[in-house]
């Protein structure tokens, strides 16, 4: 069992979503971060005056999967990132899982995740 | 605004006619439809706090909106009750010397038709002249919120509009309105450009500067920070809010519902709020590279001040010239108060202050019948008696009780610190930048 955290640009969010149903991957969770890497730094203006944005609108996307669908996942993740060769598309954390459960029928382990 | 009573007051002088006593004559229903147009004019100011309220609280941070609510609810309460208290006898004394007057605490209905159909020859009764007025009135203390919004502390604050809107707004409202020296020497200001507007911006001015900027707004090597407003469709209903009472404003200023006064006014009132936004596109799009919401709405409002003074004297080709250059004279003191270093989050001193001095000085431009010298008379005269009340109030306060909240407060927002309370309970923001 492996969680994959993977920290995507958020226009990518809806292309990188069909990826992974394709791949028969249905549960994730999605929420609204905010971020700084390697990209350059984005102009604003508010009031006739420019400013810096250094920590940018990110999506942080977290798919627990069996070891199985771990590469699917990967793919599905950087065949899209891939299209566009800027910076600061972001990273894929892959981490293991010690233990999952299921809440409403108390399943465990790869049951579970599945 | 008193000329025009006084032609209305001459028409209905053969007409001493009191509602309701016999048949009603041609007189009485003029009369009617004058009072009704008054009362409506009446709930289109009010509706212009609403308005101020909503702009304000677009136009500032999320963790201070409760606090920038709280003080324009306050205002409008303050403003009303103080102006029955003493306000409104001492902007209209009736006879006095020109420069101090004062009628007498509380307000009072004269007995019979004298407060009916003779009290304005037939424009209006006493008491809608008293509610029409008691609305301009919390208006320029409300201008002075949004300048110092996020700093100030609420207790001074309060303080200062309630001396500002009860003393300094009236006393030096009888100098035009209530037929004192400026008026005597052929001053012009139809609907306030100077009394209201610029008499609020003054104190926003120097609250301003009192109070100093926000955290983080100026850098130590003099670099200029935007602090962002945190919600534009929220300024923006509020700047439709303004438009919309501002026809009460200056259609209401007619002081009767003179067809041909009122509708001329709607038309500069409207042409100039409209290319006061094409003047702030222009130059913001222009000066920014990019064009501003925020700078189109504080155009539409710098065009609406800048007619105000003279939108019943003021042809309509040329209220577009004065919205249009208000528009563009908004963004340029926008931008040039920030290298100031006067900090001023929604931009009151730019639409209000010098909008209302561009307004004022049109009048002398823009109509044969009136002084550009007068004018500016005038103007000078309203800057040094409001920026020495402001400067004396808010003097006295910051030494006193304090302008400032603490640093800590200022981070953690004025909704917590004033108020133990969120705006947004159950919203996710993002406080950190």
């Amino acid at each position: 069992m492996k969680l994959i955290i993977a920290i995507i640009q958020p226009e990518e969010l809806p292309a990188i979503k069909e990826e992974l149903l394709k791949r028969n991957i249905y549960k994730f969770t999605v929420t609204n971060a905010r971020g700084q890497g390697k990209e350059i730094p984005v102009q604003e203006v508010y009031r006739g005056i420019s400013h810096e944005i250094t920590l940018l609108k990110k999506v942080r996307l977290e798919i627990a999967v069996n070891d199985e669908f771990v590469d699917a996942v990967i793919e599905a993740v950087t065949i899209v990132a891939k299209k566009d060769g800027d910076k600061g598309r972001g990273k894929i954390f892959v981490l293991p899982i010690e233990e999952c459960i299921r809440i409403r029928t108390g399943e465990t382990g790869k049951e579970a995740i599945g | 605004m008193k000329k025009i009573r006084l032609l209305v007051g001459l028409y209905f002088m053969s007409f001493s006619v009191l509602l309701a006593n016999g048949e009603p004559t041609a007189a009485d229903a003029i009369f009617t439809v004058n009072n009704t147009w008054m009362l409506v004019a009446t709930f289109l100011v009010f509706i212009m706090h609403l308005g101020f309220a909503s702009l304000e609280a677009g136009l500032t941070q999320s963790k201070n909106t409760v606090n920038i609510l709280f003080k324009n609810v306050s205002i409008i309460a303050i403003g009303i009750l103080t102006y029955a208290v003493c306000g409104f006898n001492l902007m209209y004394p009736g006879e006095f010397n020109g420069y101090f007057g004062f009628a007498g605490f509380g307000i009072t209905n004269p007995i019979g038709s004298a407060g009916l159909i003779d009290y304005a020859g037939g424009a209006y009764t006493y008491f809608t002249d008293f509610i029409f007025q008691a609305m301009f009135a919390a208006t320029a203390a409300t201008i002075v919120s949004g300048a110092v919004a996020e700093r100030i502390k609420l207790s001074s604050f309060l303080i200062f509009s309630t001396v500002y809107v009860a003393i300094i707004y009236p006393v030096s409202g009888s100098w035009k309105w209530g037929a004192g020296w400026l008026d005597q020497l052929g001053f012009y200001d139809f609907a306030g450009s100077t009394l209201v507007h610029s008499v609020g911006g003054w104190a926003a001015l120097v609250g301003a500067i009192l109070v100093g900027s926000r955290l983080g707004k100026y850098g130590q090597n003099g670099q200029i920070k935007p602090i962002l407003g945190h919600n534009m469709p929220l300024a923006t209903i509020g700047v439709f809010l303004l438009w919309f009472g501002w026809y009460g404003f200056n259609g209401g200023s007619v002081l009767s519902a003179d067809p041909g006064g009122v509708s001329l006014v709607f038309v500069t009132t409207t042409l100039a709020a409209a290319a006061g936004v094409i003047g702030a596109m222009i130059t913001s799009w222009y000066v920014s590279k990019k064009p501003d919401l925020s700078m189109i709405l504080n155009g539409s409002l710098a065009g609406l001040v800048g007619i105000t003074a003279g939108a019943d004297v003021i042809s309509p080709m040329n209220s577009v010239l004065v919205g249009f250059i208000a528009g563009i004279i908004v963004v340029l003191s926008v931008i040039q108060l920030d290298k100031l270093k006067i900090d001023d989050p929604v931009g009151a001193i730019s639409v209000h202050l010098v909008c209302g001095i561009w307004g004022t000085l049109a009048v002398g431009i823009f109509s044969a019948a009136h002084s550009l010298y007068v004018q500016a008379l005038g103007v000078v005269a309203y800057g040094i008696f409001c920026l020495i009340g402001s400067i004396l109030i808010f003097t006295i306060l910051k030494y006193s009780i304090g302008l400032r909240v603490s640093e800590d407060e200022e981070i953690i927002g004025l909704d917590i610190g004033e108020h133990d309370m969120e705006s947004y309970a159950g919203f996710q923001i993002f406080t950190v930048e």
